[in-house]
């Protein structure tokens, strides 16, 4: 069962008795999800802090703009949205960071089963404990913000179809600089161009549902951009994994 | 054929091969340059609606286009350095990254320079400015992901994911810039349909844009040679090489 991407082991792992390949793998990634998500649950302010972070900043915006219900109304989805995908960038940090410094990153990597199952596992996680959150609040964010009655609804599902989107592009840039000491920074350089496309159709999806249009398309597309996602993102967050830590 | 790839991929055998290339690109690139400037400059007759401005074009859709294949060649070098572990792919790809940042930049310029004029203002959120600086981001996240390791390989491996990744988000960011302006567009900066140019006034413009890509070319193949003698300097055919040259 070891694959070509797991020959360190390979001949440790022959004289095991495996199970059947396919349940192996299931059972790895069933694993891996309930490790992370006891982990993530036990650390709660990692859980919360990207939500308190995400009202702080909404925060920041009738201050510093302007109290006007209705200027706000009309600059309300945008806001949201930007805020909600910063939030989701800050959390990216600590996806891998603590399994890199524990060393469970390696055994992940050192793992028969394939790690772009694992990985997907770990964002799937992360997803659920920050961008379902995120989409969650934003409703309540938007009543602050006076965001036009009748699109609360689209709003939580846009983000919460986009975010994990942003997850999964994302998890590739926290990958890739995990191995490195202050990589702040430059995730965010990494990543956050790769994000405008979600932007672009998750903030659509608000403003169409304001202006009474069909939020079907804008939907439709981020369905079609985390179906993209879901098709490469994996295979690349497991070679940035495998960058990062042999070198 | 393979014989011939396997050749190419030696760095000793391309630097003794791009010796002989390198004079006859700068050749041609000084030549197609020289002729299409003064050409453009001075006897391409003057737009009636733009006037003289117009003659921007003849810098900057050559360098938009250049900023655009760059980022695609320096994928594909990343993508043969990643499949056959050719080292020289990831040369010329770590070569190219500051010339295609720099064309990127030219182009976001002379856009600016052009827009003063015909528009009225040095910017604004046109899609294809728009998708131009998300693509100077990118660039500038290539080569900062590359300097960010402290080894080479690790820095080699991850600017070649990232170039991969950013060159299949490339068709997508451009596509969504492109139906969020059409969305936002506003009316009063609307750019008239062009009509069709004259052939004196393409004729340059196809000579401007031959020039660039020799001059891509030929500035790869020299950057790429001391590349090649940085890297390989502890080599045997590279201190012979020294040791001829220095008697």
């Amino acid at each position: 069962m070891p694959g070509p991407d797991a020959s360190p082991v390979s001949e440790q792992q022959a004289g095991v008795a495996c199970r059947e390949p396919r349940e192996g793998t299931a059972v790895a990634v069933r694993a891996t999800l309930k490790r992370d998500l006891v982990l993530m649950l036990r650390r709660r302010s990692e859980v919360l802090n990207p939500l308190v972070f995400f009202a702080l900043v909404i925060t920041l915006f009738p201050i510093g703009i302007s109290p006007d219900p209705a200027l706000l109304a009309s600059i309300a989805p945008g806001l949201l949205w930007v805020a909600a995908l910063l939030a989701a960038l800050l959390s990216l940090d600590s996806l891998f960071r603590s399994d890199f410094e524990d060393g469970s990153l390696e055994q992940l990597l050192l793992s028969p089963q394939p790690l772009p199952a694992l990985v997907l596992a770990k964002v799937a996680v992360h997803w659920l404990l920050t961008g379902l959150p995120l989409a969650l609040m934003a409703p309540v964010l938007g009543i602050m913000l006076s965001l036009p009655a009748g699109s609360y609804a689209v709003l939580a599902l846009s983000l919460a179809l986009g975010s994990a989107s942003l997850s999964l592009i994302g998890a590739i840039g926290a990958a890739l600089i995990v191995g490195l000491s202050r990589g702040g920074v430059l995730l965010s350089l990494l990543v956050l161009p790769l994000y405008i496309p979600v932007l672009i159709f998750g903030a659509g999806a608000v403003q169409a549902a304001i202006l009474g249009a069909g939020v079907a398309a804008h939907l439709a597309i981020l369905g079609a951009l985390l179906a993209v996602a879901l098709m490469f993102a994996p295979w690349a967050i497991a070679a940035s994994l495998r960058i990062s830590i042999n070198g | 054929m393979w014989a011939f790839i396997h050749k190419l991929g030696s760095p000793k055998w391309f630097y003794a091969i791009s010796a002989r290339l390198q004079p006859w690109c700068w050749g041609a690139a000084v030549a197609l340059i020289l002729v299409g400037s003064v050409w453009g400059l001075a006897f391409a007759p003057a737009d009636y609606q733009q006037g003289n401005s117009f003659r921007i074009i003849y810098v900057h859709v050559p360098a938009a286009f250049l900023a655009q294949s760059i980022f695609v060649t320096m994928a594909v070098a990343g993508m043969i350095f990643m499949v056959w572990r050719i080292k020289l792919a990831d040369m010329a790809a770590a070569m190219m990254a500051p010339l295609g940042a720099g064309m990127t930049f030219v182009a976001l310029f002379s856009g600016a320079v052009w827009g003063m004029p015909t528009w009225g203002t040095w910017w604004m959120w046109d899609a294809r400015l728009t998708s131009m600086l998300i693509l100077f981001f990118l660039y500038i996240g290539v080569i900062a992901l590359r300097g960010a390791f402290a080894s080479r390989d690790s820095a080699s491996r991850a600017a070649s994911v990232l170039a991969m990744v950013g060159v299949i988000n490339i068709p997508i960011i451009k596509y969504s810039v492109e139906w969020w302006y059409t969305l936002h567009q506003p009316a009063t900066f609307s750019i008239t349909s062009r009509p069709a140019m004259p052939t004196e006034m393409w004729l340059p413009l196809l000579l401007m844009v031959l020039g660039f890509y020799c001059f891509f070319i030929a500035v790869t193949l020299m950057r790429t040679r001391s590349e090649i003698l940085r890297r390989e300097s502890s080599k045997r055919w590279v201190r012979e090489l020294a040791a001829e040259e220095g008697t």
